[in-house]
């Protein structure tokens, strides 16, 4: 539509179960690099864009045992090595004392792998992006949604995707540029 | 919202059973960010002035009193033999437990997927935030030497270097609130997010375009992030939920590991958490009972939510008065003379009004709320609020000053009285928390808004309201609870 390369044709509509149903069909026409946008997670839309289980399941996982090793390791290489002083007659290291400071290492390194995986896998921060400059897009926030399918996507046609985008049933569509 | 389901009739809901809607007014989700953000633009209304100035003025006296015991010593405070753990401990407990109502709304009411959390929970994060840095000010300063703070954490000094004792209950303490303080902060800010951007996507300014550009990460709301996002959150409720239990329980056992009467019992943990629960809701209700009302968010925390969060008080007022008797039933049947002695001079002895306050404001009071009418009262609930936050702090007073007052030789026994120092810094503190607490709510969005957009019928794909066609399925939610 101008010069600038184009980085997508973005769909607007106004219901949750109207996203819902034009996610189904996208995902059904074999789609790969399209998103949904929308207010709030919108409860199904994981199944009806195919998407899998997250992962970052597994950041928080090993966040938590690096964690807990941590502990332990730290609390028995002071204590009982490093510079062991007899305290009331216990054990140098006994891993009952250490077990609390060391419980609450596996939840902050669990935690910070669940928030640092989830801006990891999600790409963020990222202080640009071409759907953040269009006016529109910007009631993706209050109470609109959008249906985006990029030009990168092998199937993607531009009047081929608006038609299909209409019959989808958007209200409104137009093509973002990069 | 009748619907004709196409084989079978629909059974058709009696009104006592209708779900009431978590949002009232059947509000659209649009209204939801345009009421929340609201509260953040334009000038700050009459009131927000009146509260603000005279909390600056209170973190100020803070200021200075913290530096007049810094550079002084702790003998300005009444700490004096056998009371070494005055209002310092008592308050930094007393801060501490109000911080836990803030997860345990945002933890575990998600894992127990109550959907009225939506409406309070991050009010009730910042809240916990804020306590835990007033709580953490008295740790810090009752070693007397500030400057060696460093010493509690895992850091290498020149004297060998000699490390932290870790078979010391105070170390665990040292690592329970720090990773109470981090992760509560990271569930806020990640909470904040989506919200940021929804402040972004509608700010004016140069200045606020940038600031809540630059902290919204670059969130569009990709539904691809949205998965990753819910799972984080999953998660860190799920790490939150033991948290928010050993923090109060390791507070606990700075107490209960020690050999004193009154102090060295197993109750100890479970009824620590289920004190500093009570009184953070106590807290809670105090904030949003006037906040709803000055910031028109009636629609957002209905009745119902205040319905509820004076049910959860009265059902931890109840185990507190529950562990109180059990208290004093172990005393009995342990047929030590110590612990006898201990629970006699509690109730009986010079700091009988301590201990009667303490009875009156957490059992007697809040059993009120057993009655609907005073959960429905407003000022009644206030009141209520803060009385229970009154009489949590006299049993923190019971538990240090009673317990350590009278100990084994009748030689050594005292009596502590606070010093103007000790009376100012805990006033002071009040400063800190609502200061943080004015500005909090100017500045970012106090209701968590695309939680409660979620929350809505108009969110549900399967609701008439989210734009379903009648045919397709039965709707499942009305985005309510049962009465």
């Amino acid at each position: 539509m101008s010069s600038n390369r184009a980085y997508g044709i973005i769909a607007e509509f106004t219901t949750p179960a109207a996203i819902m149903h034009a996610a189904e069909k996208i995902r059904d026409a074999g789609f790969t690099r399209w998103d949904v946008y929308t207010p709030f997670p919108v409860h199904g839309m994981d199944r009806a864009m195919g998407l899998k289980n997250s992962k970052v399941g597994w950041f928080s996982f090993f966040g938590g045992v690096t964690g807990y090793t941590t502990g332990m390791l730290m609390i028995w290489w002071m204590n009982a090595v490093n510079y062991p002083i007899v305290v009331g007659g216990k054990p140098m290291f006994s891993p009952f004392s250490a077990f609390p400071p060391s419980y609450e290492l596996t939840i902050l390194f669990g935690a910070f792998g669940a928030l640092g995986g989830m801006l990891f896998l999600n790409r963020l921060p990222r202080l640009h992006h071409p759907l953040l400059k269009n006016r529109r897009f910007a009631k993706v926030t209050h109470d609109r949604y959008f249906l985006v399918i990029e030009t990168s996507d092998p199937k993607y046609s531009e009047p081929g995707t608006v038609k299909l985008l209409e019959q989808a049933g958007s209200n409104h569509i137009e093509v973002v540029e990069e | 919202m009748a619907t004709k389901a196409n084989s079978a009739p629909l059974p058709t809901v009696p009104p006592e059973l209708e779900r009431i809607p978590l949002v009232g007014n059947q509000r659209d989700i649009g209204w939801i960010s345009d009421r929340v953000v609201s509260i953040t633009e334009g000038k700050p209304p009459l009131w927000w002035w009146l509260c603000f100035i005279p909390s600056v003025l209170c973190l100020g006296m803070l200021g200075f009193m913290l530096a007049y015991q810094i550079t002084t010593g702790v003998g300005v405070w009444g700490n004096m033999h056998p009371v070494m753990w005055g209002w310092d401990i008592i308050n930094f407990v007393w801060w501490i437990g109000i911080g836990h109502a803030g997860t345990l709304i945002s933890a575990i009411l998600f894992l127990l997927r109550q959907r009225w959390r939506t409406a309070v929970n991050r009010a009730a994060e910042a809240m916990t935030i804020f306590a835990v840095m007033c709580a953490g000010i008295y740790p810090a300063l009752h070693v007397g030497r500030v400057w060696f703070d460093w010493w509690l954490f895992p850091i290498p000094n020149s004297n060998g270097p000699i490390w932290p004792q870790f078979r010391s209950p105070l170390m665990w303490d040292v690592f329970a609130v720090s990773t109470y303080f981090t992760v509560s902060v990271l569930f806020w800010y990640m909470g904040l997010i989506p919200d940021l951007a929804v402040m972004r996507d509608r700010a004016v300014g140069k200045v606020r375009q940038f600031l809540y550009g630059l902290f919204s990460l670059g969130w569009t709301g990709s539904n691809r992030h949205w998965s990753n996002y819910e799972k984080a959150y999953l998660l860190l409720a799920g790490l939150s939920t033991p948290l928010v239990l050993s923090v109060h329980s390791i507070v606990s056992l700075d107490f209960s590991v020690s050999q004193l009467p009154g102090w060295h019992t197993t109750i100890f943990p479970p009824y620590f958490v289920a004190g500093a629960i009570f009184s953070g809701f106590g807290m809670v209700l105090t904030l949003l009972v006037p906040l709803r009302k000055l910031c028109r968010l009636e629609d957002i925390i209905t009745m119902r939510h205040i319905d509820i969060m004076c049910k959860v008080t009265l059902a931890t007022g109840s185990i507190v008065g529950y562990a109180y008797a059990m208290e004093f039933f172990i005393a009995w049947y342990s047929g030590s003379a110590a612990e006898q002695f201990h629970f006699m001079n509690r109730a009986l002895g010079p700091y009988q009004w301590g201990w009667l306050p303490m009875i009156i404001c957490n059992v007697v009071i809040p059993q009120l709320f057993w009655f609907k009418w005073f959960r429905q009262n407003l000022l009644a609930v206030f009141i209520i609020s803060i009385i229970v936050n009154v009489g949590m702090w006299f049993e923190r007073f019971v538990i240090i000053v009673i317990g350590l007052h009278r100990d084994f030789l009748p030689s050594s026994w005292g009596y502590f009285r606070p010093t103007w120092v000790d009376i100012c810094t805990y006033l002071g503190t009040f400063g800190l928390f609502f200061t943080l607490f004015l500005l909090f709510m100017r500045f970012l969005p106090m209701i968590a808004i695309s939680e409660v957009k979620g929350v809505t019928p108009q969110s549900d794909p399967h609701h008439p309201l989210g734009g379903a066609k009648h045919e397709e399925r039965i709707p499942q939610s009305e985005g309510g609870l049962t009465p």
